[in-house]
């Protein structure tokens, strides 16, 4: 696009063009997004959903502001270190059930309870939930990582 | 019904076969995303299509799926999705360095290091 | 409980001790001394596996405390146990050898990270008792082996390393293709379970035969068999030394494990057809393996092909499928393991000292460096199998095995090879060793302790086993009974039932 605008004679090309209606939409769009992921997330187990696509959505939901914006910009809005998200995720991942074997269960063993809180009524606590979290902490950092390698390859 | 996705994954298999004997590396790449796409479709078909209840949670239930077909498939599209994503980087290093995404000036030469 | 956490181990540790480096961050020298320390926990973790498994039998644990055949297990039998106790072995020395040899570079961009990731994939693949799981596994290893081959990137691995990632992904896609159809003829993942299911099976036993050449497609070309080795020499060959160890010491021979597990436990229908089949392949490949051997003055790429005789070896020992075979086929596994680690290794030492790969530029090492040069003279004695050494024990059950079966060619041509072998690395002995002394002042002035410490602890420990196999003999009867006999495996599947 660039270069193109260059052959055809703009003498000075803006670093980014100004795309008001895609980064305005994305901006709110990136939160709805977001909460279908979350939602997706704590859906799963029982329905489908689960750790594998809400990270992959949250993920999207971070591409969008990529395209949006770029990649400097994002690295403002989200100043974070993707290999210790992935770190985080693979260790609470593995910790989990090495930590349930400390009480003698075998590995990956299953626990759960069922809890009643006020307002929101009666809630499953399960010990998958934070090897999820794993699983989501692991799947957003690997994409993102790989995305903005792909795709920061022109600067 | 099962007649069907086992032509159509045929189908999809014969084409990654084509593609994956091209000569460009980014059709390669696709080829190999539609040959494992045509395996889970073979995968979904072996456990017979058809609706059913959720097994185990309640011991009522009689006409229940298969949930292990789909719980292979998913742990087998996840690694099909990290393969990709790895095979594109790879892709794109690889014609940064080599300054090609053709397979025949991927041959190397006798005797280099 | 105890056995519980025991046997989960060679997964947990190699696997947190990576993710404690990746948290660490970009601190190479810090990374150098975690992975040695999770190697070390590794070798004594399953020294003290082997010696559970010896004492009790099979040993198995039900990830998730689902009920066998049901949830994961991982089920340790002597075989699995001996190839665990190898792998920690063989990557500790490599380990030890990356410090001087890989280069900062590599070692901050998670080398020791992605060996020991690669390290939890083949323990898991060595040791699950679910064959998806070991597809699992397989990827594991596979993604993480991806990630060596190309590390530091330079032309040629990226070149080959792209060759290497589209056949292992077509074989991969294959094994998940013949897991679809092997499920849906026995409707169970087990192993344990299919083997007993399949033993009162009345169906067509034709699905069977297709099933077994899908998986067996898969198989051999991780192993690098005669008609799918073609990835094998050219891949291998691009990455540096310290990985081109591992990978010729461990990944064809997780090719070869899988073999033997499929083989005794499913498809054991059509005996007499598919392992004349197969023994015809693996005799085709020692011939190959040894044409390659002979033509090549490259030190890195005579080993390869090496790489190539040994794995049809060990496939004529499985081939037989009598105890004496399978005795054969697992001392000469082990063995195969560590002299090929061991011998890579020295010879790394002697490229990374010279600066040269080709043998023929190479000449009088021997006024430099003569303990190196009978050191790598004990390790060719080895690899061939001169009586003390423990390749002699390989070769003599296998050959002996296929004698009393009536197989005198393969018989013979393991026995012709065994000479090519000698030659081919006798070659280069005498290229590199011998002839017109070598100047101080031409080599490269490098840091090589670690280097010689690495290559002669293993090839010490090749002699030691050697010495050691009439002591050992019990434990490598007890793996290769597993196999011939599956139902020794398969028996705490009926404890459950």
């Amino acid at each position: 696009m660039k270069s193109a605008l260059k052959r055809a004679g703009y003498k000075q090309v803006h670093k980014q063009m100004n795309d008001v209606h895609l980064q305005f939409i994305s901006k709110v769009a990136f939160f709805i997004i977001l909460l279908f992921a979350f939602n997706l997330f704590f859906a799963g187990h029982y329905t489908p959903g689960g750790g594998f696509v809400g990270g992959l959505l949250t993920s999207a939901a971070i591409v969008l502001l990529l395209i949006a914006f770029d990649v400097k910009t994002l690295k403002k809005m989200l100043p974070i270190r993707f290999r210790l998200l992935i770190a985080s995720g693979l260790f609470l991942a593995l910790g989990v059930p090495t930590g349930l074997m400390f009480f003698g269960y075998p590995f990956f063993t299953h626990e759960f309870t069922e809890i009643t809180l006020p307002i929101l009524g009666e809630i499953g606590l399960h010990s998958a939930t934070p090897f999820d979290l794993g699983v989501f902490l692991t799947v957003c950092g690997s994409t993102l990582l790989i995305i903005i390698l792909v795709g920061g390859a022109d600067d | 019904m099962e007649f069907i996705t086992i032509v159509l994954s045929g189908v999809l298999i014969g084409a990654a076969t084509y593609l994956i004997l091209s000569k460009s590396v980014l059709r390669i790449i696709i080829g190999i995303s539609v040959l494992s796409h045509g395996i889970h479709l073979m995968l979904l078909t072996m456990g017979q299509l058809k609706r059913g209840n959720v097994p185990i949670l309640e011991d009522s239930v009689t006409n229940y799926t298969d949930p292990l077909p789909q719980a292979m498939i998913l742990t087998a599209i996840v690694i099909s999705f990290a393969l990709t994503a790895f095979s594109l980087v790879l892709a794109l290093r690889n014609y940064k360095v080599l300054g090609s995404d053709d397979t025949e000036t991927m041959k190397g030469a006798q005797n280099e290091n | 409980m105890k056995i519980n956490f025991l046997l989960m181990m060679p997964l947990i540790i190699p696997f947190l001790f990576s993710v404690i480096m990746l948290f660490i961050g970009k601190k190479p020298k810090v990374h150098r001394v975690i992975a040695a320390l999770s190697e070390l926990f590794m070798i004594i973790v399953s020294i003290i596996i082997v010696v559970a498994v010896y004492q009790n039998g099979t040993l198995h644990t039900n990830v998730g405390n689902w009920p066998a055949p049901f949830g994961i297990t991982v089920v340790y039998d002597m075989v699995a146990a001996l190839l665990v106790l190898t792998t920690s072995i063989l990557t500790f020395f490599v380990i030890i050898y990356s410090y001087q040899s890989i280069g900062i570079e590599r070692e901050t961009y998670y080398y020791y990270p992605m060996l020991l990731f690669m390290i939890t994939g083949i323990n898991g693949a060595f040791t699950t008792g679910d064959i998806f799981n070991m597809f699992v596994f397989f990827e594991v290893f596979l993604i993480a082996s991806y990630v060596l081959i190309v590390i530091g990137s330079t032309k040629k691995q990226l070149r080959e390393g792209f060759k290497y990632l589209v056949v292992n992904i077509v074989s991969s896609n294959f094994f998940v293709l013949g897991l679809g159809y092997l499920y849906s003829i026995t409707g169970s993942l087990n192993m344990a379970d299919i083997h007993v299911k399949l033993a009162s099976f009345d169906g067509n036993k034709d699905v069977m035969t297709l099933v077994s050449i899908v998986f067996f497609f898969v198989f051999l070309t991780k192993a690098g068999i005669f008609p799918l080795y073609f990835w094998l020499p050219d891949s291998y060959s691009a990455p540096p030394l310290p990985i081109l160890a591992i990978f010729g010491a461990l990944l064809t021979k997780v090719g070869v494990y899988a073999m033997m597990r499929t083989m005794s436990l499913f498809f054991s229908f059509d005996q007499s057809f598919t392992n004349t089949i197969i023994l015809a392949l693996a005799l085709i490949t020692i011939v190959i393996g040894c044409i390659g051997a002979l033509a090549y003055y490259d030190l890195k790429k005579v080993l390869i092909y090496n790489i190539m005789i040994a794995i049809g070896f060990i496939f004529v020992g499985i081939t037989m499928m009598d105890l004496t075979g399978l005795i054969g086929a697992m001392y000469y596994l082990i063995h195969d393991m560590i002299i090929k680690a061991g011998l890579f290794l020295i010879i790394g030492f002697i490229i990374y000292r010279t600066g040269k790969t080709n043998a023929k530029e190479i000449h009088g090492l021997m006024s430099v460096h003569p303990v190196t040069g009978w050191m790598f003279f004990i390790a060719a004695m080895s690899l061939v199998g001169v009586p003390p050494l423990p390749g002699f024990y390989g070769k003599l059950f296998i050959v002996k095995s296929a004698f009393e079966n009536g197989y005198y060619i393969a018989g013979i041509v393991v026995l012709l090879s065994s000479l090519v072998i000698l030659y081919s690395i006798i070659r280069i002995f005498i290229q590199v060793f011998w002839g017109k002394p070598a100047v101080q002042s031409e080599l490269r002035q490098i840091k090589y302790d670690k280097l010689l410490f690495s290559s002669f602890a293993l090839i010490i420990l090749s002699v030691v086993f050697g010495f050691t196999a009439d002591l050992l003999y019990p434990l490598f009867e007890m793996a290769a009974t597993s196999i011939v006999d599956p139902s020794t495996y398969a028996d705490y599947i009926m404890e459950v039932e």
